[in-house]
């Protein structure tokens, strides 16, 4: 688990310094300041060639997060195509299972925004299916607004909140 | 609406009594708006000996009564009788009380207190009911909760609720205990602990077991805990989410609600975990499902028309069966919980940006706003209709907070530390 955490680490770092549109990283422990800023690529590792397709910083399929505007469960068209990805990647790979997990902001009463999460997974769900995965590769779950990734009452961490995480099974 | 002039109205009102209650109700800060006309003035005397116990009884029934929105407490300053033939009643009927409140405490060896009480009539000057007991000393809140409830119940002819237990959940760190206290919050104690979230904890109708849903697996799985063995078993572990559970009064079903079959559906389950039924059919959510008490209809949280209101549909419903909307008001109505006696919900009514407790009368469909904070959340019945439990947000954090069925009294039951959330009234024990 630890060795995977840092794998994953040292590849979003990485991700950050190529990717400034992907607002975040996909681990739950922030404390190593993963902010995107001075991570130089080629001081981390010779390129992509000792990664797993699923980390490589320079693939789409590094990318694990959708983010939704207030209230709705729309994936937008900036993220069909990380999610078509992650789906392609589930039809070229049928034992590859991925877990989506809907997330909200903190507002409102937490069974409805764990309903709400679950239309977020579901409809990353949906995308998935037909651009190629299993319905069987696909299990939608919510955390509704029980495991916020930002703390704090304000626009910032709401938005960072209101997500959908792509998580591959054994990972 | 109109409980914001009567706040300015009463506003020195509120600071006199206020003031008036302070040295008995310093840590329990309850707010009281309106006159109290309607409030039934009772004085309560400090029992004798009392202060030499690690428990004074009667503050614990005054906090009780005074809670409940429904008595106004007399200053008993000055006057002290401990007996029926100590008592002067041109006293009490001067300071305008009608009951009065006496006792004693009396320490025996072992640990041992013997509590007295008496409720005395002011204007037929005769004892109305009383009680002797013996208990530990770790009993005496208890004591004191039953006390509250035999002067209530003689005094309003309804059933108290002070030695009901509620439950809730509270984060501390990254802890989550599922703990249990007392109606008043204090005596808390866990009665599960995890490193992941645990919402939605609700009350069998006998109050031996209690369902709630846990992160622990990754996802939502709703869960059963029989409270005097500490076992447990899963009773929706279904692919997809499952949560929010609801006891059907005879204690036999659950309603759940799963993503089984795509969306957040409500379905009926027995309590074992078999016999799993589908109940709502729509292509949008419903959830938070409550129980009529007779057991014949279901009300819940759905965004079918657009937005989430509260609607009812009978348990019996087939898929050709049409749910009934029941609120109008706002765009956003969620957490409904039927009163005991299956005239009226709360819920949750959001307006302005903040989310607040609400009464609606299902008959006139007249709704009633009983609080102003920002952000309220779980409100659920006192199993006497009277009050009503709900967590509130203060500074980021979620305590513990009854209202009165008129919106006129407000406490927060502030004994607790940490981030409180998701509180459930549990039901009157039968003895």
């Amino acid at each position: 688990m630890k060795t995977i955490a840092g794998v994953l680490i040292i590849g979003l770092l990485s991700a950050c310094a190529s990717q400034t549109t992907q607002p975040t990283v996909d681990v739950e422990d922030r404390s190593v300041g993963v902010n995107g800023s001075g991570a130089d690529s080629s001081a981390l590792g010779s390129g992509s060639s000792g990664f797993h397709p699923l980390n490589d910083p320079s693939s789409i399929l590094s990318q694990r997060s959708v983010y939704y505007d207030y209230d709705s469960y729309t994936v937008k068209n900036e993220y069909r195509s990380l999610v078509i990805a992650h789906a392609q990647y589930l039809r070229d790979n049928p034992n590859a299972q991925v877990i989506l997990q809907g997330n909200t902001d903190d507002r409102g009463s937490r069974e409805y925004n764990l309903a709400l999460g679950q239309r977020r997974a579901d409809g990353v769900k949906n995308i998935m299916t037909l651009s190629g995965a299993r319905a069987s590769q696909v299990e939608a779950v919510s955390l509704g607004e029980e495991k916020p990734r930002a703390y704090g009452s304000n626009e910032s961490a709401w938005n960072e909140n209101r997500r959908t995480d792509i998580l591959y099974r054994g990972e | 609406m109109s409980t914001h002039s009567r706040i300015v109205f009463h506003g020195l009102l509120i600071l006199f009594l206020w003031f008036m209650c302070m040295p008995l109700q310093a840590r329990l800060n309850i707010e009281i708006f309106g006159g109290g006309t309607e409030r039934i003035p009772i004085a309560i005397v400090p029992f004798a000996d009392e202060n030499r116990l690690q428990q004074r009884v009667t503050d614990v029934v005054a906090a009780d009564l005074q809670r409940s929105g429904l008595f106004r407490l007399i200053d008993p300053s000055g006057l002290a009788p401990y007996a029926p033939a100590e008592v002067v009643y041109s006293d009490w009927t001067n300071r305008g009380a009608n009951a009065l409140v006496i006792g004693r405490t009396i320490l025996m060896p072992g640990g041992q207190v013997e509590v007295q009480f008496r409720l005395m009539d002011v204007a037929r000057q005769v004892q109305l009911t009383g009680l002797a007991t013996v208990v530990p000393v770790t009993q005496l809140r208890a004591v004191a909760h039953r006390i509250a409830d035999i002067i209530y119940e003689a005094l309003t002819g309804d059933v108290g609720v002070f030695s009901t237990r509620i439950a809730f959940v509270k984060k501390q760190g990254n802890r989550y205990a599922l703990q249990i206290a007392d109606s008043d919050g204090y005596n808390e104690h866990s009665i599960i602990e995890y490193t992941e979230p645990i919402i939605s904890p609700t009350w069998s109708p006998d109050g031996s077991q209690i369902a709630y849903v846990s992160f622990e697996n990754k996802k939502p799985v709703v869960y059963v805990q029989t409270l005097a063995t500490r076992q447990r078993r899963a009773v929706a572990n279904f692919p997809g989410s499952n949560s929010a559970p609801a006891w059907s009064p005879d204690g036999k079903k659950l309603a759940v609600v799963l993503s089984l079959h795509g969306g957040s559906q409500i379905y009926l389950i027995n309590a074992d975990g078999s016999g799993l039924q589908r109940l709502t059919r729509s292509s949008g959510i419903d959830t938070e499902p409550s129980f009529s008490p007779d057991g014949r209809y279901i009300i819940f949280t759905s965004d079918r028309g657009g937005s989430p209101q509260i609607y009812r549909i009978p348990v019996t419903a087939t898929e050709s069966t049409a749910a009934e909307r029941l609120t109008f008001e706002g765009n956003y109505n969620v957490s409904p919980d039927y009163s005991h006696d299956g005239k009226s919900f709360t819920f949750i009514h959001r307006h302005n940006g903040r989310f607040n407790v609400a009464v609606q009368d299902i008959a006139t469909r007249q709704v009633q706003l009983l609080t102003n904070s920002q952000l309220d959340e779980s409100p659920s019945f006192a199993p006497n209709g009277r009050m009503i439990l709900y967590a509130t947000d203060i500074g980021g954090h979620g305590i513990l907070s009854a209202v009165s069925r008129d919106g006129q009294t407000r406490q927060h039951l502030s004994a607790q530390t940490g981030d409180i959330r998701e509180p459930a009234w549990g039901p009157l024990l039968k003895q």
